[in-house]
């Protein structure tokens, strides 16, 4: 088939993808958007498949179903709760595959620059592309290829990293080699330098060491970042696999894969913007990891943390009107989302009126929790965000915490020393009374100890979560 | 120290300011307890109990009167009794300070120490000890049963195979403690309940408590409650006026009105005049909390239930919390024992009478031969001073002044980047050749496009959106699509590599969104 019809079906995927991110606006229209989605990618794989240029489409529909239906199987496998570290996971593929395909191009530009004229006519596809390139293009192939390269390799471990510390592979704390940054900055200029050096040269070797620095780099920056910024890490690897598909694109002169590559790019970008608002940090501090040093000396948290049994729990709510529920990463380590699916089935068929609040970073990515509520079958219109419920709080009778702990932390707005001072937090404290679901008396991802939990109006409910909901059920018909 | 409590004197006066309970709280403290014999037997206390609780049980009066050296008490103490106190003595009681000057002096002159639990400022620390408040809730709650014993009908609606009942409509004016309380009762017992007060702000705890505030459209400065401590200021003329008008219209379709409203150191305004009796239908109840102090109701006879001609019951009963009088003692005396627990900072059984702590000065009327009453304002303010929401007091113009700030920085921040951006782009265009500025041209606005696309995500979606993206940016497939049929051996390899892994990411990534999106379901 010629040219004008993978074009065609490029156009035409395009605007699907466009309509499947856009879709995402709404639970409803979402479920379309999926197929728009799947339907742009099947076009687009087979216009190129079918286009000019393209030899051994048979091998490549063979391995393309053989990857598919391992995709397949795990995204059938996969625990809800293990969401983030599959996505995680997969963005180290997309990674992977942008290196792959960078070196390519450079094998494939040694191999054309070889030949000689008459040979150079005999081409087609990809290779034709190459070998009409002009010596300006083809300096500026070398700069797309690097670059396609380099933010390949960075996703790539990155997103190993990311998926590690998500996974409990490997430890949540952020980790840094002795000397912190300066590694980074350091591997960045040797980056730079090979840059210029390959730019010049066209050398193999200068790509080969960059992907080693650039490797260096996404595991280093990853490890040191904590836990908590987990979720800003993730959309940020996203961004990146669109950057990534957006270099390569340019190097392969492929639109296609600009427009995808740029659309997955700054939808990462926001999304990563978002967050670091909804947490109100900076995104460079994030990256940077680690919080910036507390101005002054912590308030002092005072009184003590009153424990409660599973028959308090029950009584305060028999004897509540309106019920307010925070999940947060707790909810999902215990796998509690059905237990709590049914309590709150339960309480809703005695007429009170139950909802649940969530905050913009609860959890490991960002809907985390929305994404676990809605496993469990929980209705998502009595699920509401952090600026719908938080004026709620004081009109409503039991607020019950589920295994978060930073986001419900009053010292945000009372302690301008709090490394999280000026963070927007759930104002559960104004409830009638406060439960907490906790595993320990241990602190937050933050690190930073909780007044919340020494109100007067709070009480500690110790234990599993998914145990201690199960306890409740019991003792709630 | 000995805590001495004598039964009360006054007629009908069932309540007393010692039980058992707060015996056994004051020994705790350090203090020992002395009391009348047959003091708490009107409200339910019997001596053995009070034996029981180690409390001493004496004859009479004079006896407390002469052991003890601080009395406690209910009513406010009759001249006789206040001659009789010795210098070192503290009365603990109600006291009226406002309406009894010529007891104040008379106090004042033995030397002894009064203290007036009503008194008490309105701050939070001192609410364990606000006896206003516990009696306000028992009167509240007592005005709404005595109404219902004097109403002929049920309080709830209900549909009968004899017909159809309706419910009735209760109003209660002035929404304070008792009124808060009354409303309570009202609407738990299945009266459609209304109320009124002059402090607008109170409109959300009325309709906290499940009643409807009855709205008034005058146009004038509200009245601020933190100015006056909690409680209402008088009303102009016009404002009192149009809350006449108010009642007049709404008085026909009312079956019970509960008066709560009282202004500090004032006659109770009057509210419910004689027409408003009139017009109500017979079988109706007005009960008055205000009746002590004059009534509410203008035919309101004090400590009197009557039926008018027109067959309207009013209640004008002043001893609500004595007609509860287990009940009120039991919080009465326990307010009393945290105010002691208070004055006694070392739970040794020290009184420490401290003039610089709020509470136990703006109590303290008369002390070593002062009269100590009014108190000077209390350094904490009572209740936090009304918010008002700052950007209302601006004005129009400085509204628009600031919108204009912001839209010019907006602008310049814009024009700025794209000035920048558009630099950038045009220095690529001069050195780039022509090929790949096409490129460029797709990549810039794809990126606009991606920019407008995501703002619109639910937050809800956010994780699919991950998911989906990861699954749409497997497009790389197409990259390793295009390699894999080149003649180089290595190249090959690497490419088929690529297309499997991509491979892997398109079917996982759609298909996990796949599975994510189809859980969001409506209730």
């Amino acid at each position: 088939m010629d040219i004008g019809f993978t074009t065609a079906a490029y156009v035409v995927a395009a605007v699907l993808f466009i309509l499947s991110l856009g879709g995402l606006s709404n639970e409803e229209s979402a479920k379309r958007a999926v197929w728009y989605g799947m339907v742009g990618m099947a076009l687009a794989v087979f216009a190129t498949m079918a286009g000019p240029g393209h030899g051994l489409w048979p091998l490549s529909l063979v391995l393309l179903l053989i990857g598919g239906a391992g995709g397949a199987v795990i995204a059938q496998r996969v625990q809800m709760t293990e969401m983030p570290q599959l996505v995680a996971a997969m963005h180290s593929l997309v990674g992977l595959a942008a290196v792959l395909i960078g070196f390519n191009s450079q094998f494939e530009e040694i191999r054309i620059a070889a030949l000689d004229g008459t040979a150079r006519g005999a081409l087609e596809g990809f290779s034709a592309v190459i070998a009409a390139k002009s010596p300006a293009e083809l300096s500026i192939l070398r700069v797309e290829t690097f670059l396609g390269v380099f933010i390949g390799a960075v996703t790539f471990t990155g997103s190993v990293v990311a998926y590690g510390k998500l996974a409990g592979r490997i430890s949540g704390a952020a980790k840094k080699l002795p000397g912190g940054h300066v590694w980074n900055a350091l591997a960045a200029l040797v980056s730079v330098v090979l840059l210029v050096v390959y730019f010049q040269t066209g050398s193999t070797w200068s790509l080969a060491v960059m992907t080693i620095a650039a490797l260096f780099i996404g595991w280093h920056l990853i490890m040191g970042i904590g836990g908590a910024d987990m979720p800003v890490v993730v959309s940020m690897l996203n961004s990146y696999s669109g950057w990534a598909a957006a270099a390569i694109g340019f190097s392969l002169g492929n639109d296609l894969l600009i427009v995808v590559g740029a659309l997955v790019g700054s939808s990462g970008a926001i999304l990563s913007y978002i967050m670091c608002q909804a947490m109100n940090r900076s995104f460079i501090s994030v990256i940077l990891g680690g919080f910036g040093g507390p101005k002054g000396p912590a308030m002092a948290v005072e009184g003590e943390q009153v424990a409660i049994d599973a028959d308090g729990v029950a009584a305060l709510l028999q004897d509540a009107k309106s019920v307010i529920i925070i999940p947060g990463y707790g909810m999902a380590v215990a796998q509690a989302q059905q237990s709590v699916s049914e309590l709150v089935r339960r309480l809703r068929a005695e007429g009170k009126e139950v909802r649940f609040a969530i905050h913009p970073v609860a959890g490991r990515l960002p809907g985390h929790m929305n994404v676990l509520l809605a496993e469990a079958k929980v209705p998502y219109d009595i699920v509401l965000g952090m600026d719908e419920i938080n004026d709620d709080f004081p009109a409503t009778d039991v607020a019950i915490v589920i295994g978060s702990n930073d986001i419900v932390n009053p010292a945000a707005q009372d302690d301008p020393n709090s490394p999280i001072a000026g963070m927007p937090v759930l104002e559960c404290w104004k409830a009638g009374t406060v439960v907490v679901l906790k595993r320990g008396q241990g602190t937050g991802y933050s690190g930073i100890e909780n007044p919340l939990f020494f109100k007067e109006n709070t009480r500690m409910f110790f234990g599993d979560a998914k145990k201690s909901i199960d306890d409740l059920l019991t003792r709630i018909n | 120290m000995k805590i001495g409590a004598a039964g009360e004197r006054f007629p009908g006066e069932a309540r007393v300011a010692m039980t058992p309970a707060s015996v056994k709280d004051l020994a705790r403290l350090g203090h020992e307890a002395v009391i009348e014999s047959g003091a708490g037997a009107a409200a339910g206390y019997r001596d053995d109990d009070y034996a029981a609780a180690g409390a001493t049980v004496v004859a009479d009066e004079a006896a407390v009167q002469a052991a003890a050296d601080v009395l406690v008490r209910v009513r406010p103490p009759e001249s006789s009794e206040i001659a009789a106190l010795r210098p070192e003595q503290t009365l603990i009681s109600f006291f009226y300070p406002g309406q009894n000057e010529a007891a104040l002096k008379q106090a004042a002159a033995t030397g002894a120490t009064v203290i007036a639990m009503d008194m008490v400022p309105r701050i939070s620390r001192a609410q364990k000890m606000d006896a206003l408040s516990s009696m306000a809730n028992l009167a509240g709650y007592r005005s709404v049963i005595e109404a219902a014993n004097n109403f002929g009908r049920f309080f709830t609606g209900q549909v009968t195979a004899a017909g159809r009942i309706p419910p009735a409509r209760v109003l209660v004016v002035g929404a304070g403690v008792a009124g808060l309380a009354a409303i309570g009762a009202s609407v738990s017992l299945g009266a459609v309940t209304l109320a009124f007060d002059v402090r607008p702000e109170v409109a959300e705890q009325i309709e906290s408590m499940g009643a409807e505030f009855v709205f008034l459209d005058f146009d004038s400065e509200a009245q601020d409650g933190a100015a006056t401590g909690g409680y209402a200021a008088p009303s102009s003329p016009e404002f009192l006026a149009a809350q006449l008008r108010k009642f007049r219209e709404l008085a026909p379709s009312i079956d019970i009105v509960i008066t709560t409203a009282l202004i500090p150191g004032r006659p109770a305004p009057k509210l419910w005049t004689r027409d408003m009796v009139e017009m109500m239908k017979p079988g109706s109840v007005i009960v008055d909390l205000a009746a002590e102090r004059g009534g509410n109701c203008e035919l309101t006879i004090p400590d009197e239930k009557f039926v008018t001609e027109g067959g309207v019951t009013i209640i004008g009963y002043t001893d609500f919390p004595s007609r509860m009088a287990q009940q009120a003692s039991s919080l009465y005396a326990a307010n009393i024992a945290h105010m002691i627990a208070d004055l006694t900072p070392g739970k040794d059984g020290v009184l420490v009478q401290d003039m610089e702590d709020d509470v136990i000065r703006g109590a303290t009327v008369t002390h070593a031969g002062e009269v100590t009453w009014p108190p000077p304002p209390p350094k904490v303010q009572a209740i936090a001073v009304q918010k008002r929401e700052k950007p209302k007091e601006l004005t129009r113009e400085e509204k628009i002044a600031l919108e204009k700030a912001a839209f010019r920085k907006q602008t310049v921040t814009q024009v700025a980047t794209l000035a920048i951006g558009g630099i950038l782009i045009l220095l690529a265009g001069y050195f780039a050749p022509a090929s790949l500025m096409t490129h460029l041209t797709v990549f810039v606005l794809a990126c606009f496009i991606g920019f407008q696309v995501i703002w619109g995500v639910a937050h809800a979606l956010h994780t699919p959106l991950m998911a989906i993206t990861n699954g749409i940016s497997s497009i790389i497939i197409i990259g390793a699509l295009l390699q894999i049929g080149s003649a180089g051996w290595l190249v090959l390899v690497l490419a088929a590599v690529a297309v499997a892994l991509a491979g892997v990411n398109i079917f996982g990534g759609f298909l996990v969104t796949r599975r994510m999106l189809a859980m969001f379901q409506k209730s």
